[in-house]
C-alpha cells in the first residue's frame, strides 16, 4: 500500500479522481433563466416519442418484440442505437467541459470509452448474438445450471443499472437547472414517468426508436457546432489551435498531456474498466438481440463504432471552439475576472454555450433539448435491460423454472419497469446533493468484473463451471464494490474521512477486480469434481458449434 | 437426419472457419489493446514526446495526430474485421450449415 502511495502524488491523485468521471455532470450547479425554447423543442421531442411509442405499443405483443423488438431492428440501425445508447449527455457535455479547460487530457479521456468497441465486435457480438435471446444471462447460463447463474448475472445486471441510472438521473436534475432552467424535481420525476411510459407500452421497439432519434439529433447538432467552429478558422485545425493556445491561460501546455493521468496503475486500470466495462454493460449486450443474425451484430458494432469515434472527434472540436468563442466572450463569463474558468454554469456548459455562439437562441435551444433528450434515451435503455433481468432471468427462469406464461413474463417486465423507474425517482431525490460522479466508473468496473468475465469464459472456456462461475463471478461484484467504496473518490471525496485515508489508493479497482474474476472462476472450475461440474464441461461442444455457426439459434424474429 | 454437434467439429471447414476467426479476432484485440495501453503508457512516461510540435512555426503537437488516430484505429480494425468476415466466414458458414442439414 505504501508502495501505492508513494507513486501518486497527492496533486495528481486529485487531477485524477475528479476528472476521471468526467461521464457524469457533477459538482454544483446555478439555476439559469428558464428557457422557454429550449423547452419548447424538448416538448416536441416528447410527442414525437411519444407517438412513436403509441405506433410500438400496437406491434408489442409477445415477448420476443418486448425483449428485442423481434429481432427486426437492421445493422445500421442497431448501430445507432447502440451509440444513442451509448453517447450520454454527460459525455458531450462532460468531455467537451474536460477539453474546455484542459485541452489534450479531453482527447486522452474520450479514446478511453472507444477503444472496447471493436474488442466486442472480435470476440463478443457474434457468439453472443448466437447464442442469446432477449437476455445476456441467456448467453451466460447456457449449458450450466439455470438458478445460479441467472441470479448472479441478474444482480449483475442490476446493480450495474442501479448505479449508471443514479448518475443519469442526478445528471438529469443537474441539467434541468443548466439546460432550462426549471427545478431539479421536473427533471427527476418527467425522466422517471416518461421512460416508464417509453419502456412499458413500447418496449425494446420504443426505446429503439427514442435512442436512434437521440443519436441522429445529436451528431447532426455537433456536426453543426464543429463545422461553424472549423469554418470561422477556414477550416484549418492548426489555426484553430493556435487560437485556442493564444487566449486559454495555460497556452501551449493544452496541446499536450497534462496531470488527467500521472499515474499509470490507476491510468490502466480505468483503461481496464472502460474497456472491458462496455462489453459488459447488459443493455448495451442486449441490443444485439434486436437484429436477425450474427452477420447485422458484427454490422452494428462496426457503424456503432465509427458513430462514437465520430462524435467524440466532434467533442473534442467543440471544446477547443469553446475556448476561442466562449471563453472570450463576457456574456458567457459570471465572473470575467476568472477569465476562462469563471465559465457561466460551470465547465459542463462549455458545448451549451457554444451552441448560442454559433448558432443563436434557436440552436441553443435545439442543443438544450437534445442535451436532455439524450438522458431519456439511455434510461429507457437502462430501464429496459433491468426489467428484463427480472423478469426473464429471475421471475421466467429461477421463480417458474422456464415455465412461466408468456404473457405473465411480460406483465412482470412492465411491473418491475415501472418500480424500477419508481426506485431510480426516490434515489434522484435522494441522491441530489451528493456528488454521484463516481457511480459511472462503478458501473463500468463492476460490468468488467462481474458481467463481462462470466459471459467470456462461458463462452470461451470449456473448463468453466456452474461452481467456478457463480464463485468468480460474485468475487469480481464484490471486489469492485469494495475497491470503489474504499477509493478516494468515494472514501474521501464523498464520505469525507481526511485525505490519504483511503484503503486503496487507486481510483479505479477493475485491474484488481477483473483478476480476481478472472483467478476466482479458474479456480473455482478446476477444483469442481461435481457431477454438476462434469456436465457443464460436457455441453460446450453443443454450445460451441451453436456459437460459431449459429445452428440452432432461435431467429429472434419466430414468435 | 441433421449432423450432431460433435460430428460438425469434425467438418474440416468447421475446424478452417473456427480456427482462422480465432486467429483474426484475438490478434486484433492484442493489437487494440496495444495500441491503447502504448498510447496510455506514452501518456503517463513520455508526455515531452506528444508535445513535440509538428512543425517548428506551428502549436500543433504530434499528441493530436496520434490521439486521433487510436480513434481512427478503433474504427478501422473494426471495418477490417467485417470485411474479412463478410468476404470469407459467411461463405464457409453458409456451408457448414447446408453440410449439417
Amino acid at each position: 500500500m505504501s508502495r501505492f502511495k508513494s507513486l501518486i502524488s497527492a496533486a495528481a491523485l486529485a487531477a485524477f479522481s475528479s476528472s476521471a468521471y468526467a461521464d457524469a455532470i457533477a459538482g454544483k450547479v446555478e439555476k439559469q433563466a428558464t428557457n422557454w425554447t429550449a423547452i419548447a423543442m424538448f416538448a416536441i421531442f416528447v410527442m414525437f416519442t411519444l407517438g412513436i411509442t403509441y405506433w410500438a405499443a400496437k406491434r408489442t405483443k409477445s415477448a420476443a418484440q418486448f425483449y428485442t423488438a423481434g429481432g427486426g431492428i437492421t445493422g445500421f440501425q442497431n448501430g445507432l442505437a447502440i451509440a444513442g445508447d451509448y453517447m450520454s449527455a454527460a459525455s458531450f457535455l462532460g468531455i467537451s467541459g474536460l477539453v474546455y479547460l484542459n485541452g489534450y487530457d479531453g482527447l486522452i479521456y474520450s479514446v478511453g470509452w472507444l477503444v472496447g468497441w471493436p474488442i466486442v465486435t472480435f470476440l463478443i457480438a457474434e457468439p453472443l448474438r448466437n447464442l442469446g435471446k432477449f437476455t445476456f444471462a441467456d448467453v451466460a447460463s447456457f449449458r450450466f445450471s439455470q438458478t445460479p447463474i441467472r441470479i448472479l448475472a441478474a444482480c449483475g445486471t442490476l446493480v450495474t443499472v442501479a448505479f449508471y441510472l443514479i448518475a443519469q438521473m442526478v445528471g438529469a436534475g443537474a441539467l434541468i437547472q443548466l439546460l432550462f432552467g426549471l427545478p431539479y424535481m421536473y427533471a427527476v420525476i418527467g425522466v422517471g414517468a416518461l421512460m416508464i411510459v417509453y419502456v412499458t407500452f413500447g418496449g425494446m421497439v420504443a426505446t429503439t426508436w427514442v435512442q436512434i432519434i437521440k443519436a441522429c439529433l445529436l451528431l447532426a447538432g455537433a456536426s453543426f457546432m464543429a463545422f461553424m467552429v472549423l469554418s470561422a478558422y477556414g477550416f484549418s485545425p492548426a489555426a484553430l489551435f493556435a487560437k485556442a493556445v493564444e487566449v486559454h491561460p495555460k497556452h501551449l501546455a493544452i496541446m499536450e498531456p497534462g496531470t488527467l493521468i500521472s499515474d499509470p496503475i490507476s491510468a490502466i486500470s480505468l483503461g481496464l474498466a472502460l474497456m472491458f466495462g462496455t462489453a459488459g454493460l447488459p443493455h448495451i449486450l442486449m441490443r444485439f438481440f434486436t437484429v436477425a443474425d450474427a452477420k447485422a451484430a458484427r454490422k452494428s458494432v462496426f457503424y456503432a463504432t465509427g458513430f462514437i469515434g465520430y462524435f467524440y472527434i466532434l467533442t473534442f472540436i467543440i471544446g477547443f471552439g469553446a475556448i476561442v468563442m466562449v471563453s472570450t466572450n463576457p456574456m458567457f463569463l459570471s465572473d470575467a475576472a476568472k477569465g476562462l474558468a469563471g465559465i457561466r454554469g460551470g465547465s459542463n456548459m462549455a458545448a451549451i454555450h457554444l451552441a448560442d455562439a454559433v448558432g443563436g437562441d434557436v440552436f441553443l435551444g435545439f442543443i438544450s433539448a437534445v442535451a436532455f433528450a439524450t438522458i431519456l434515451a439511455v434510461v429507457s435503455g437502462l430501464t429496459l435491460a433491468g426489467a428484463s433481468a427480472i423478469s426473464h432471468d429471475l421471475y421466467a427462469t429461477v421463480v417458474k423454472g422456464g415455465k412461466a406464461n408468456e404473457q405473465d413474463e411480460i406483465r412482470v417486465s412492465k411491473i418491475a419497469t415501472i418500480v424500477l423507474g419508481v426506485i431510480a425517482v426516490i434515489l434522484g431525490i435522494v441522491f441530489e446533493k451528493q456528488n454521484v460522479a463516481f457511480m459511472v466508473g462503478l458501473a463500468f468496473s463492476i460490468a468488467a468484473s462481474c458481467n463481462f468475465p462470466v459471459l467470456l469464459m462461458s463462452m470461451m472456456w470449456r473448463g468453466m463451471t456452474t461452481r467456478g462461475a457463480v464463485i468468480g463471478g460474485f468475487l469480481g461484484l464484490i471486489s469492485a464494490l469494495v475497491g470503489v467504496i474504499f477509493s478516494p473518490a468515494v472514501w474521501e471525496a464523498t464520505l469525507g474521512y481526511p485525505k490519504g485515508s483511503a484503503m486503496f489508493q487507486i481510483s479505479n479497482p477493475a485491474l484488481f477486480s477483473m483478476a480476481i474474476a478472472f483467478a476466482g472462476i479458474w479456480l473455482f472450475s478446476k477444483l469442481d469434481t461435481s457431477a454438476r461440474g462434469a456436465e457443464d464441461r460436457a455441453g460446450f461442444d453443443a454450445q460451441y458449434v451453436r456459437s460459431q455457426t449459429g445452428i440452432g439459434a432461435a431467429g429472434a424474429s419466430a414468435h | 437426419m441433421a449432423a450432431t454437434a460433435l460430428e460438425i467439429e469434425q467438418n474440416p471447414k468447421f475446424k478452417e472457419l473456427v480456427a482462422t476467426r480465432k486467429k483474426l479476432g484475438w490478434t486484433l484485440s492484442l493489437v487494440m489493446l496495444a495500441i491503447y495501453f502504448g498510447f496510455i503508457l506514452l501518456v503517463a512516461f513520455n508526455k515531452a514526446f506528444l508535445g513535440t510540435p509538428i512543425s517548428p512555426n506551428g502549436v500543433t503537437t504530434i499528441g493530436i495526430p496520434i490521439g486521433l488516430g487510436v480513434i481512427v484505429s478503433a474504427f478501422v480494425l473494426t471495418g477490417f474485421y467485417v470485411v474479412r468476415a463478410n468476404a470469407r466466414y459467411d461463405e464457409l458458414n453458409r456451408q457448414i450449415v447446408e453440410e449439417s442439414k
